[in-house]
This record gives C-alpha cells, structure tokens and sequence, in this order.
C-alpha cells in the first residue's frame, strides 16, 4: 500500500494544557489552518504537518502555553544525503512540481560580513561623540558631473553647469523594492508613510503602484520590470525615480514570480492580467538582448518623464563587475546590486540557493571596476541583498556603496518571522498575502512606526560607528576600505575585496 | 642570413626594453569629427514653418533628443498636426506624449522604440518602422504604411497599432487588457515567431495580405498565453502553436469583431474590407488562464 | 621565432628598476569583454568599388548603439596595386614590438611593401598604436620546407604574433582586403584612417558597446583572419565550448573576446572543410531539433550529421554577425532572432544593417527591403570578372601613400 506522503511534519505544535485558556483564539490566528477546536474536549488540536513556525499562535497566545519545536525525527547522519535533499526528491517524486520557496538564501555559504572588522580611532586620532557634535549622513543618488563650473556675479560665486537630479536621502538606508501583489497594501502604505518621514524612499517592485499611495510619490522609486504591471504614463510622472529591474539577487536570470493564489481582484486590476492566473514576469525584457538596448530602454523612460533618475537593478552574477559598467555607461544614474542572499516571494529554490555571488564581492568589484575606468561619479551604487543591521550597512558602505536597501529586515520589522512560505499567500501576520482577513492585521500607521524605529535605530547605530572611526560625515567612510580589515578570510576573498587582514 | 638572436637572449637587453612607455598622448587635438547624420549628437533645432494648428518641421540631420524637444513644445503651444519631414532613423519619437486630439505624421523611416509609453496621440509613419513600436503604449493610434521590425507592442496596455506590411519576431509580447483599455495590433502581411507570447489580455489579428506563400505567421505563437485572442487570416500548423493555445473556428460574435476591426484597418489603411473578409479567419486562444499552475511544488 | 621575455616581478629587483618588467598589453580584464553594439554590411555583387565614406555615413547613423569605445571597418578590393599579396595591418603598442614583429616577417615572409597606414589626427582619437602595413609573399621554398599550404602558413604565422609577441596584434591578413579599426567612435575611426581615400566592393563597419577598460584597439571589431572579417552584435554563451572545439584544430583564442571564435569557425568550415556558405551558417545558427525532425529524409540526415559533428561550433546566445570575404559577404542571425538585422537591395548592391535608417543614410530609395529570417542567412556574391574589370581601373584615386621604394628583404 503506497503512503499518502513520506513526507514528516517538520515541526511540532506543543501546547501547556495548564496554561491554556482555551479561548481559541490560535485557531483563529493561524492563516495556514494549523488547528481545530475540538468542542468535546474544549482544547484546540493541531495538525502538525501544516505547521511552518511563523509564531503567530505564539505571539497571540493569552497564556503563553504554545511552544513549537522542531520534529526531532531521526535521520541517520549524512553530510551528503541529508534530511534536507532527502525530503526535497520526496516532493518531487510524489508531485513532478519544481520547489517553489520564499525569502533569502539559507544556506550556509561564507558570510563575509562576518568576517570583516571596523576600525576605531585612538590616541593618535580622536574619535567623535556622536550625541554632542554634527554626524552626517545626508546621501545624493544619481549622477554627478566630473567638475563644477562657478564663476564669479555680483561678487559671488555662481554655479554654472546644472546638475542632474539626484535623490536625497537623510540616511543611508531605503527600502528595496517589494511587489504589491506579492506582499499586501497595507505593507506598501507603512513602507510609504515611513519613507515620507525618515527623508527615504521606498520601491514599488514590479506590481504597480495602489492610487492609495499617491499622496507620497516624493518618497516613491516606481518600478519598471519585464512585466511591464502598472506602467502608464501616471506611474512613470509618479516615482521619483523609475527603476529598471533587470534582476533580483534571490532569482538571477529568472523572471518575477506571483503564484495564482496572490492574484486577488485588486492586484489583477493593478497588474491588468486575469485574477488567478500566475503573474510570470519573462526573464528577459523582451526588448533587451543586449546592453545597446538596455541603452535604448534607459533613455526611451528619460524621454517619458522628462529625465528623472533612471536606476537599473542587477543581480550579482560573476562577471557583474563588467555588467555594471555597461550598465553605468548606457546611461543609468543609480546601480542597484542585489546579492544572493536577497529575499523574494516566491523562487524555484534551486535557484535561490545555488546561483549568484555575495553582495560584498559585487560591491567591492563593481566599485573598483568604475574607479579604474574612471566613472564611478557617473552613477550612485546601491547594496542589497541580505543587509541584517547595521553593521553590515557600515561595513557595505566602506566596501564602496553609496547606501543600502533592505527588504528581508524591514518586513522582519513588520512582524515577519521569516518562515519562508511567502508563495503560499497565508502568511498569518497579514504580509505577503492578499486574503483579506490576514492583511487586516498590519495597521499602516503602526507599521511605519516600526519601521522608522528601526531605521531611525540603525542610523544612530551608523553614527556611533563613524563617530568610532573619527569622521563625522558619511563621504569620509565611503569607499575607505582602509577602515575595514578582514578576518578568517583567504587572500584571494581579500584581494578581491581591497581589504588588508587584521594586523596588517 | 644572420640569426639576429643577439639582442633577445643577451641579459642587457632587457635593461632597453625596461624604459617605460612615457606619458600617453591625451587630450583634444586634432580636427573635429565631422557631424554627419542625424544619429549623432549636437547639431541645430530644426526648421519650423507653421500655419494655424498644423506645423511642419524638417528632421534632417537634428538628433533625437533636439526633435523630440521640438515637437512637444509646438504641441504645448498649440499644434495639434505635426509633419516631420527627412526622419532618418531618430528614436523615441512620441515617446511618453500624453495629448488628445494630436497627429504626428511622419515621413521618412523613424527609429527605435517609436510611442513608447504613448499615451494619446495619432501617429502616422508613411514608411517602414524600426524596432520597440509602441514599447509598454497605453492608448493611441500607431498607423504603419510599411512594415515594422521585431518586439512591437511590448507590454502594451490599450490603444491600436496599424501596420499595413509585415511584422517581426516577439510580436505582442505581454499585451495587457482590463476594462475599456483594450490593446489591439492588426498586422497585414505576416508576422514571425513568439507572436503574442505571455499575452495576458487584448487582440492581434494577422492578415496575410499579400503572400499566398508564405506563412501568415511562424512558430511559438501564444506560447504562454493565458488571456486575450488571436485572429488569423490563413492557414496555420498544429506545430506552429505554444503549448498554452488552441485553434478554433471563431464564433458569431468573434466574427463581428473581426468584422469591425478589418473595415476600421481597411479604410484607414484603404483597402476592400470585403475582399480582405472572403477568406476565413482563425482563432487562436488560451485554453487556460493559469498554465503554470501545476509547475510548482510548495 | 622568440619567445616573450618572462616577467620580472618576483626576481629580486633593484631599486630603480621599479618599471622594470616589460607591459604586457592585456588592458582588458581577464575576464571576458562584453559588448553591445551596431553594424552594417554593402556588398556591390557587380565588383563595382564604392567608397568607404559610405560605410562611414551609415554607422554614423548609429552613433547611439555604441559608447565610442570601439569602432572599425574591412574594405575588400582596397588595395588594386597588390592584389595577389598578403596585406598586414599591424597595430604596435611600442617600438620594441614592432621590432620584434618585423623580424619575424622578414624571417618567414617575403616583404615587398612596408609602410605606416595612412591616418590623420583626430579629436577623440587618442592613444593610438603605431598603426603599419606589410604586403607579404611566401616563397615556394619556404612552403616546401613546412609543408604547409600557403593559407596555411600566414594563419600560423597570424597565431604566432598576436599569441607571443607582446604589444603586436595583426589586425587583417588577407589578399587585397583591409580591416581598420580602434577605440573610438565609428565614424572618427573612419575618419581617422581616412577610408574614404578607399575604394572597395564590399565594406562592412561596426561600432562597438564595449564594457571593459577602454585602451586596447586590438578589442574592436572587425576581427579578421585571412580574408574572412567579423562584425558581431551580441554576446555568445558558448564561447567556453566553441573555444575549446577550434583549440582542437590548431587555433589560438587569444584576444579575450568572444567574436574572434566566429571568424575562426568561418575559417576552419569555408577554407579548411570546404562547406558551402549556407551550411556551414546552418551548422552556427542550427534549425532546432522540432524542424528537423519534420523535414524530408535526406535533410533531415544531412541536419542531423551536422548537428552532431558541429555541435561544439553552435553559437548560442543573441547575435547578429556580418562575414565579409573575397567572394562577397554573409549575414547571419541567431536561431531565434534576438538580435536585429534588415536587409535592403539596390540593384546590384546588397546592404545589411542594425537599423533600416542605417542603410535608408546610404540608399535613401532601395529597390526592395527585408527583414531576415532568424538563421537564415543573406548571401550577396561577388562576380569575378566584375572584380577584375574595377581592378583594371586606374589605382584608387587619392589613396595617397608615403612614396618609399619598395623594401624586400627576409626569407626568399
């Protein structure tokens, strides 16, 4: 008799029977009908294998009496056919389906950030107190001439030639783009409402732009992706900034990807395509097979909107340092570089997990690509990919980035618990759903407060660390690899990254 | 004859080839390339004659950027017709207009990406067209008198594209329809692969109107479609479909639309709508709105 | 022949001799260049020679497709006074390299002719290398001695300079045809060597997109060998396997870029296996297996064959690639078209271009225009006795050459 599945639950719902109120509320909580009310016996009984750990039920729980472990089945141990891949050919043996997964690369793969240390300054150098004296972290984006033309009227100086415009950010710190569709409105309207008050932005991702979010489309880059979803002329006169999005660092080239069940009617009419059906942005833009069109398409949205800042956003693939330059010298004034540890909605997980480089390697190389070719004032670098707090925005911005964006953690901050079932469009915390009775639970103006504390809490972060290093404005950090030294990593990564090992 | 092998092996001759190569000649001399096309960069405003709402503007040898300037200004001022004369492959011409009641007429062979993001006006080109016609269009009327090149209507969104020639690859790609913004390209030769691939809403008719020969379109059609529909006016091959269509005989009411479209394409582009209408039609449509749904495993 | 001096990094060097290893000119990356680009293609079947300026005008137009990083163009029937001699044109990066280069002419060719190509300065144009030309014989004796067919021999001798003299490149090699190219905006490359001094029956030009450090005239199109000259538009994913396959048959890939494998494919199907030019297209751009398996029976064995031998040739990924050669010039897209390419004819002349406006620049009423089918190539074939009838024409008129007598001197 052949099993329904081989497949075991992964994780184990415990409840303290003496804790329990019995009021229900976790079967209520749970957007993936892990429980049922047993009336009988008034308890709440779980069904263990639709458990994913997202902790609502926990959170919820009056009498703190749930507990989720881990299924501690045993395997015979294999460094090599672990449990894992083990489970993964179950799957695909009972359903022939490609696995489908959410958020970052989890795999352990080397974490460079880790492996990099700042510097401080002592007795031959002072630092700076960042509580009393002037920090700044005020960041330009966008293009910047090689020289200034001044001449002298009046008696003063006046600026000649006209800068392009630029995006000015208070922090060095934006929130990356997130599709609506794969994550609910309520999302975009806190990623809205707090890019308005930190002096920030916030991307649209490739799923157009909700009217409701129009009264802040200062603060707002829209997304131009190969789907083309909600690009009209009112989209384009909206953003700030238009961003071309050739790829993402969780899927490097491979197309967006929305499953059926997130296409509810207000994302269908957004998006204009059939409630239901998959959203599957195509993995190339069809107009661009190569960098003369990028070019082409680069200007075509300049032309559209009267030369608003045109950022184009890569995947970190191996050769992105040459990719970047192509991509600077066809007219891009913002270079978005998503590493592989980038989160997304929904990915085949053999992508995810086994294609793409390290954010700090592309930031390194592509930096140093556009100093040796004499263009990096052409266009401003933006780091994502996995950015987890502040630290690594420090140590980003000493590699050579100009600010960082973050996607995993701001939704970490809306109550994510990073469960990785983004494409199942159940998330109980009411983030990357569309059912309406779940995105009810993200209140927008309470979300942008956790946002902005988190923000505004790593930016003060940032401040101490500059204050550490003796410089009290962000220019003076950017790029200074000479303030970062590495630690437990090869000379090759080393050389790579332009950083010396501690102690030299 | 003498091996010259001397001044290689000897240990002193690398002190000769150690002197650097000196500072490398930079900066400006020399003459100035001459500026001889409208490809490139720089050059005057073209010349304007105007009377009443209708202006005329001569294209020859102004780059892009210069005419495009030029043509939403005279618009802004009032011109609701606007001839460009001499267009020699400059792009983006119509690119993000967003007027009513305005005809651009353009005479010569525009370039790339022409009405990309349009969202309004009338353009008539008397020639052939280049690549990107209507790229992501949102409504407007794009009339061809020639053929067009390969990815026209990418992403479109609503409003119409006339060609009276044949069409390239990646035709339609990604069309989108909600409501009354309905897209629609009518092509009256024959088109080539990947026509309306990923559609997701809107209309292509393909006429074959002068090759009985040839093919009326090429392989991969609809592949990945799974909104919107196809009228073909020919005969088309089991194998020439994407997985994600079928072929059928059009209904009463498709043939009403197929109806309509024709006579509007045929007294735009003059032709006889009802000779056009003798032949049958084919309909080519997605029989599944999700045709990825069974691909993935969660 | 010599080899390179090794480097002297490493080697103890005293103080002073902080320079002291000789620059090895590799200013691209070792990392393969890519490139995004435009290109044209005129071809008057009747052997009638038209100007270079031309060819110059129409990638003028298409100034937009490239960054002005690289610019070039090959002119067949350029050089009527040396028809039946190998044409070199070298770009040196110093002295030394062309000293080097010269002797190894001299040992294994006999030079008639030796003199700086003709340019004139300007704006834009910087850096360049010492730009000459050799018009080259081999004696029979020399043949007799290698064993090698005549072809044979300058493809080696090509392979040796530009793979181990340092600072030499051999920018063409072929009989009465010439490539000029460098790092520059088309037309001001155009200008720069002064093309429209020229006259040939075929021309084709390309402006390159290059994303890599700009230095290296050797890195832009067209790349030729004999007289078989490549523009290409596109980037080739299978430049790993197409290198290792032509490595089999004696082919050095040594100029970092991955056009340079389509010329060598031409050479080795054209002249060495002797394929017909709609073959050996049809074994790069290959039908996909879903036509094959529907055509007759005899094609389908012939495709079938191909497809198994010259797997390793296939060039996958978008393109758009123009051959020039002594018999006329090819155009050739990817199997599925990603790249673009239109067709146009006028009379006898064929053009091919990136953009219809690039050939409207230079034929503004052609009698008919087309686009070509993905993998199917435009063929345009040069008349012999056309060729020998514009030979018989006085010399090309203002192809102004510094009058020196003619050096002979190396192996006879």
């Amino acid at each position: 008799m052949s099993p329904r599945t081989f497949l075991p639950a992964e994780f184990k719902v415990v409840i303290d029977k003496e804790a329990c109120t019995q009021c229900g509320r976790c079967v209520h909580q749970c957007g993936w009908n892990v429980y049922t009310f047993d009336e009988a016996e008034r308890r709440p009984v779980p069904n263990h294998a639709k458990c994913v750990a997202c902790h609502r039920c926990v959170t919820y729980c009056p009498g703190e009496a749930i507990t989720i472990k881990k299924n501690e089945l045993a395997f015979r141990e294999s460094d090599s056919m672990s449990p894992a891949l083990i489970k993964g050919i179950w799957r695909q043996a009972e359903t022939g389906g490609v696995q489908l997964t959410g958020m970052g690369n989890d795999r352990p793969y080397l974490r460079i950030f880790d492996h990099l240390l700042l510097d401080a300054c002592q007795v031959t150098n002072p630092s700076i107190d960042p509580l009393r004296e002037p920090m700044e972290l005020r960041t330009f984006l966008g293009r910047k001439p090689d020289l200034v033309e001044v001449v002298s009227s009046n008696g003063k100086p006046r600026l000649v030639v006209e800068l392009d415009r630029q995006l000015q950010l208070e922090t060095p710190i934006l929130f990356g783009g997130m599709s609506y569709g794969s994550v609910s409105l309520n999302v975009h309207r806190s990623l809205a409402i707090a890019a308005k008050e930190l002096g920030t932005f916030m991307n649209t991702g490739e799923g157009g732009l909700h009217a409701d979010l129009e009264p802040y489309q200062d603060n707002i880059i829209v997304q131009c992706a190969s789907g083309r979803f909600g690009v009209d002329s009112d989209y384009l006169k909206a953003g700030a900034a238009v961003e071309i999005k050739i790829g993402q660092g969780a899927k490097p080239g491979i197309g967006g990807h929305l499953p059926g069940e997130k296409i509810d009617y207000q994302v269908s009419v957004t998006r204009m395509i059939p409630q239901g059906t998959d959203a599957l942005s195509p993995a190339p833009h069809h107009d661009i097979y190569s960098i003369e069109d990028l070019r082409q398409l680069i200007y075509a949205l300049k032309e559209a909107t009267d030369y608003k800042p045109v950022s184009v956003k890569i995947a970190c693939v191996h050769n992105v340092a040459a990719i970047a330059s192509g991509v600077v010298r066809a007219g891009a004034d913002i270079i978005y570089l998503d590493g592989f540890r980038g989160g997304t909605g929904a990915a085949p997980t053999i992508i995810r997990d086994h294609v793409g480089i390290p954010i700090e390697i592309a930031i390194a190389t592509v930096d140093q690509r556009m100093r040796d070719e004499g263009i990096r004032n052409r266009a401003s670098i933006v780091a994502a990919g996995g950015i987890r707090g502040s630290a690594d925005v420090a140590k980003a911005i000493a590699l050579g980035a100009d600010a960082c964006a973050i996607g995993t953690a701001a939704l970490v901050a809306l109550g994510c618990h990073v469960c990785q079932k983004c494409h199942t469009g159940s998330c109980s915390w009411g983030i990357c759903t569309q059912r309406p009775e779940l995105t009810r639970r993200i209140d927008a103006e309470w979300g942008a407060s956790q946002l902005v504390n988190l923000v505004h809490a790593w930016t003060h972060e940032i401040a101490e660390v500059l204050g550490a290093l003796g410089v009290n404005a962000i220019e003076s950090l950017r790029g200074s690899r000479e303030r970062l030294r590495g630690l437990g990593l090869d000379t090759a990564t080393l050389e790579i990254l332009g950083v010396k090992p501690a102690g030299r | 004859m003498t091996e010259r092998d001397t001044r290689v092996n000897a240990a002193d001759s690398s002190s000769v080839r150690n002197v650097p190569t000196g500072p490398a000649r930079k900066g400006p001399t020399g003459i100035e390339p001459a500026r001889i096309t409208a490809g490139q960069p720089g050059g005057a405003r073209a010349t304007a004659e105007r009377e009443g709402s209708r202006v005329v503007l001569d294209g020859k040898g102004i780059y892009y950027k210069t005419l495009n300037e030029q043509i939403r200004e005279e618009i802004e001022n009032g011109a609701t017709e606007v001839i460009l004369n001499n267009i020699i492959g400059q792009r983006y011409i119509g690119t993000g207009l967003a007027y009513e009641g305005v005809t651009v007429l353009i005479n010569g062979v525009p370039g790339n990406d022409l009405a990309a993001f349009m969202n309004g006006p009338t353009l008539i080109v008397n020639e052939n067209a280049q690549d990107g016609v209507a790229n992501t269009m949102n409504s407007g009327l794009v009339i061809i008198k020639g053929h067009a090149g390969d990815v026209l209507g990418y992403g479109m969104r609503g409003g119409s594209v006339y060609v009276r020639g044949n069409v390239g690859y990646r035709v339609g790609i990604h069309m989108k329809a909600y409501g009354s913004n309905l897209p629609l390209i009518v092509v009256g030769g024959h088109a080539r692969d990947f026509l309306g691939e990923y559609m997701a809403g809107g209309e292509i008719v393909v006429l074959g109107l002068d090759s009985d020969v040839e093919a009326v379109v090429g392989s991969y059609v609809g592949t990945g479609m799974h909104a919107g529909v196809m009228y073909i006016r020919g005969e088309i091959a089991d194998h020439q479909l994407g997985k994600e269509v079928r072929i059928a005989e059009p209904s009463e009411s498709d043939q009403a639309r197929i109806a309509e479209i024709v006579r509007h394409y045929c007294a735009v582009m003059g032709l006889d709508s009802e000779e056009v209408l003798r032949r049958p039609f084919h309909k080519i449509y997605p029989y599944t709105s999700r045709p990825y749904g069974r691909l993935y495993v969660y | 022949m010599r080899a390179t001096s090794p480097s002297r990094l490493g080697q103890g060097v005293a103080p002073g001799k902080e320079f002291a290893s000789r620059p090895v000119y590799r200013e691209e990356s070792e990392a393969r260049i890519l490139g995004g680009c435009g290109l044209m293609g005129v071809c008057n079947q009747s052997g009638a020679r038209m100007s270079g300026e031309l060819a110059l005008r129409s990638m003028a137009s298409m100034h937009d497709r490239g960054n002005g990083l690289g610019g070039g163009f090959a002119g067949y029937g350029i050089y009527p006074e040396f028809p039946e001699l190998f044409c070199f044109h070298l770009l040196y990066s110093d002295d030394q390299a062309k000293d080097d280069t010269e002797f190894y002419l001299r040992r294994h060719f006999r030079v008639v002719m030796e003199e700086p190509i003709p340019t004139k300065p300007i704006r834009g144009i910087e850096n360049e290398p010492i730009l000459w030309r050799y018009f080259l014989d081999v004696s029979e004796e020399r043949l007799h001695q290698t064993q090698l067919g005549v072809e044979d021999y300058v493809v080696h001798a090509v392979m040796d300079i530009n793979s181990d003299i340092d600072g030499a490149f051999v920018a063409s090699s072929g009989k009465n045809m010439g490539a000029f190219k460098g790092v520059g905006f088309p037309e001001e490359i155009g200008e720069f060597f002064r093309i429209d001094e020229y006259k040939g029956w075929t021309w084709t030009g390309h402006g390159r997109f290059p994303t890599n450090t700009p230095g290296w005239w050797g890195g832009a199109h067209p790349f030729a060998l004999l007289d078989y000259s490549i523009v290409h538009n596109g980037e080739i994913t299978s430049y790993g396997i197409n290198e290792r396959y032509l490595e089999m048959f004696g082919y050095r890939c040594s100029l970092q870029t991955d056009t340079e494998v389509v010329t060598y494919l031409f050479d080795l199907m054209l002249r060495r296996h002797k394929l017909p030019v709609e073959i050996a297209c049809k074994v790069l751009a290959s039908p996909f297996w879903n036509d094959i398996d529907r055509m007759p029976d005899d094609q389908r064995q012939l495709y079938t064959a191909l497809r198994m031998v010259y797997g390793p040739a296939l060039l996958n990924g978008p393109f758009a690639v123009v051959l020039g050669m002594s018999g006329g010039m090819v155009a050739l897209n990817d199997r599925i078209k990603l790249r673009p390419l239109v067709a146009a004819r006028h009379d006898d002349t064929i053009y091919v271009a990136s953009e219809e406006s690039a050939i409207r620049e230079i034929c503004p009423k052609p009698d008919e225009s087309w686009m070509p089918r993905a993998g199917e190539p435009v063929v345009a074939v040069v008349s012999e006795g056309g060729k020998q009838e514009a030979m018989k024409a006085s010399l090309s008129a203002g192809q102004r050459r510094i009058a020196k007598a003619p050096v002979t001197g190396g192996a006879q």
